[in-house]
């Protein structure tokens, strides 16, 4: 069974181009082009040097010693919070932007959450002169206030997203519509393994570059390629996309995605989309959804804004339809709990983001003999208000 | 049986006045009363949105008229409840209009069945693009005598035009300028070059233009490039204020189509 996309863009029963024809010339075009543009000679040299100089790839597998000795294990932390802009986000916007102006565009729109992903964006705006607009819904640009003036620095027009639930979903909305009504001159960067095909599949490839690096940095400390398994957080998905990728067809590694159940899978706040979705159409693609009865998409919630977001990437949703990965949850109190013993432990203050994954390790069976790799998506700096106010310091 | 729609091309070549509402808005109740008093102001065509929470392809005005219609509680199983009947009063075509994503978890045999158990004779679902209609759609539509109304944009490509052409049944719904709806509000912002292009290409549907069409001047400048127009936006917002359904909803047609 392969688990990656079709012709046709789908992963198994998920994923497919649900799109209104106004976006139809957009996407059939990023259809066409982005394998062979990304496949191309000049491609690959601009994205390899940009990611070793720009962002200073590879990021180091690092064996936390403290955390091991806690849970009696081996436990390596794939540092992507190392890279420039804080997250594993900007492995994707550098090859976005190097797509969009091989496509001839001239302005850059994005969607984001957390902020990460618009400051990644707007960061390559900067650096390849585009002009740069991010939706970001009006409830995360109060709780990501930093990374809103990150971006307003970069250059970057913040656009608030006043509607729905005011964050990353209608955040999304928000930008698709400007992608509608801009139809010649932009393209559009989205930030995870979500939206039309063929977004899922090129930002699972432009993220591959972290699973690619664990194989030969593994081998390099251990003298083996391949973990006992690997821990990721979701929201859309992308570094879990990333972390996967390389060992999707290889069985004995386990895969682990942890998604944000908020205030827990049993309250109404919650955004843990293969726990308490249903497969459906979300923002052009089917998957799993979290939405009532009558398919009206419900407001997810999690302290996290990067995985505050009621879908998941249709590459999840068939890992999980198939088994072949599986979908913890984790709530916010366990996550600024594992968030903390990560600070003290090791001196590394992770975005809440990436402590979702971190949590997972309370839920699993760890052996000592087991190499488990966690995919440490980003930085804690944005996340430090709600960290101070959480434990009073 | 023939469809209402292919009746109503047949019997009218132009000024073809299509107005779009939400269902479920302003009251939940509003739904039946709204297609009388547009039907007896002579209306060609209705089409009633379903609401739904993420309406992507919508502007301002329409997301708004959707969120409170929710908000009143409409769903589809209510929809076509109110509708149940419908045929016993009104004789002109209707259609759905909405996303995919309701439609899906209703189930789409079952909301076919039912469109044509209260008498509709079309669907437009934005988010349902061509080939996934081609693929999974085609047949059940047909089993139950619903025409799909496609769309096409100042973008779309001469190839895809005629593709769409050979796919639709009923019209094609013709977007004025590439935009979510109720973006543009004047004469000045259409495509006549686009229109004139599709009217030169002698496509087997005919068709109506839709999106941006606000008044008697943007609809009689419309209806100069194609059989009819819809408006949407600007019937809703119409719909806003203290006025009763009944004079906000003779006000505005008359309004648009004071000579016909
Ligand atoms: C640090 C970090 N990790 C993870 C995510 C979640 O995104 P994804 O699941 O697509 O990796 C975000 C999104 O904003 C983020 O900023």
């Amino acid at each position: 069974m392969s688990y990656q996309v079709n012709k046709k863009g789908y992963y198994g029963e998920f994923g497919g181009a649900f799109i209104p024809e106004m976006m139809h010339p957009n996407i059939e075009e990023l259809q066409e082009k982005y394998m062979e543009i990304i496949n191309s000679y000049n491609f690959r040299q601009d994205f390899i040097s940009l990611l070793k100089h720009y962002v200073g790839r590879p990021s180091p597998l690092y064996l936390a010693k403290r955390m091991s000795e806690k849970y009696q294990t081996n436990i390596f932390l794939k540092r992507e919070d190392l890279n420039h802009t804080g997250s594993h986000k900007v492995n994707n916007t550098i090859g976005q932007i190097l797509l969009a102006k091989a496509l001839g565009k001239t302005r850059i729109i994005a969607e984001t959450g957390a902020g990460q992903h618009g400051v990644a964006t707007a960061t390559v705006c900067a650096l390849m002169n585009m002009k740069c607009i991010v939706y970001m819904g009006a409830l995360d640009v109060q709780r990501q206030a930093p990374n809103v003036k990150k971006m307003r620095m970069l250059g970057a027009e913040v656009i608030p997203a006043e509607s729905g639930n005011k964050t990353l979903k209608d955040a999304t909305n928000e930008a698709m519509r400007d992608w509608i009504n801009n139809p010649v001159d932009t393209h559009y960067i989205i930030g995870s393994v979500v939206g039309p095909h063929p977004y899922p599949d090129m930002v699972a490839r432009f993220q591959s570059v972290i699973s690619e690096e664990i194989k030969w940095q593994l081998d390099e400390q251990m003298g083996r390629e391949l973990p006992t398994r690997v821990i990721a957080c979701v929201g859309g998905g992308s570094n879990a996309a990333g972390a996967f990728y390389h060992f999707l067809d290889t069985d004995s590694v386990e895969l682990i995605g942890v998604e944000a159940a908020g205030k827990g899978v049993d309250t109404d706040e919650t955004a843990a989309t293969l726990t308490l979705g249903k497969p459906g159409v979300l923002h052009s693609s089917r998957s799993y959804v979290m939405q009532t009865e009558d398919g009206q998409i419900i407001e997810p919630y999690s302290i996290s804004a990067g995985l505050d977001y009621p879908g998941i990437g249709p590459m999840h949703a068939n890992l999980h339809a198939t088994k072949r990965a599986k979908y913890l949850w984790a709530t916010d109190e366990e996550v600024l709990e594992a968030a903390l013993e990560l600070t003290q432990l090791e001196g590394i203050i992770p975005a809440l983001e990436s402590a979702h994954a971190l949590a997972a390790l309370k839920k699993i069976d760890l052996k000592p003999e087991d190499i488990n790799v966690i995919n440490l998506s980003g930085r804690g700096d944005k996340d430090m208000e709600t960290y101070l106010n959480y434990f009073g310091y | 049986m023939k469809n209402r729609i292919n009746q109503l091309f047949q019997d009218k070549k132009e000024n073809i006045l299509s107005v779009y509402f939400t269902a479920g808005y302003p009251k939940l109740d509003d739904t039946v009363s709204i297609i009388e008093k547009l039907v007896a102001n002579g209306v060609d065509l209705i089409e009633i949105g379903m609401p739904f929470s993420d309406p992507v392809a919508d502007g301002p005005v329409i997301q708004h008229s959707s969120l409170i219609a929710l908000k009143n509680g409409m769903t589809i199983k209510t929809l076509f409840e109110q509708l149940k009947g419908i045929r016993e009063k009104v004789n002109i075509p209707l259609i759905l209009m909405g996303y995919l994503n309701p439609v899906i978890q209703f189930g789409v045999e079952k909301f076919c069945e039912k469109c044509s158990e209260v008498g509709i004779d079309g669907l437009i679902l934005p988010d349902l693009p061509l080939n996934e209609y081609q693929e999974n759609y085609r047949e059940v539509f047909a089993k139950y005598n619903l025409h799909n109304i496609l769309l096409i944009t100042p973008q779309t490509s001469e190839k895809r035009l005629v593709e769409i052409d050979e796919a639709s049944s009923g019209f094609i719904y013709m977007v004025s300028s590439s935009s979510t709806t109720g973006a543009k509000n004047s004469v000045a912002d259409f495509h006549i070059d686009y229109f004139e292009r599709i009217q030169n290409m002698k496509l087997k549907n005919p068709r109506v233009i839709g999106f941006g069409i606000s008044n008697q001047e943007t609809f009689y400048n419309a209806c100069k490039y194609a059989q009819g127009a819809i408006i949407g936006s600007a019937f809703v917002k119409a719909l806003e204020g203290e006025t009763t359904l009944d004079e906000k909803i003779s006000n505005f047609v008359n309004q648009v189509v004071k000579t016909v």
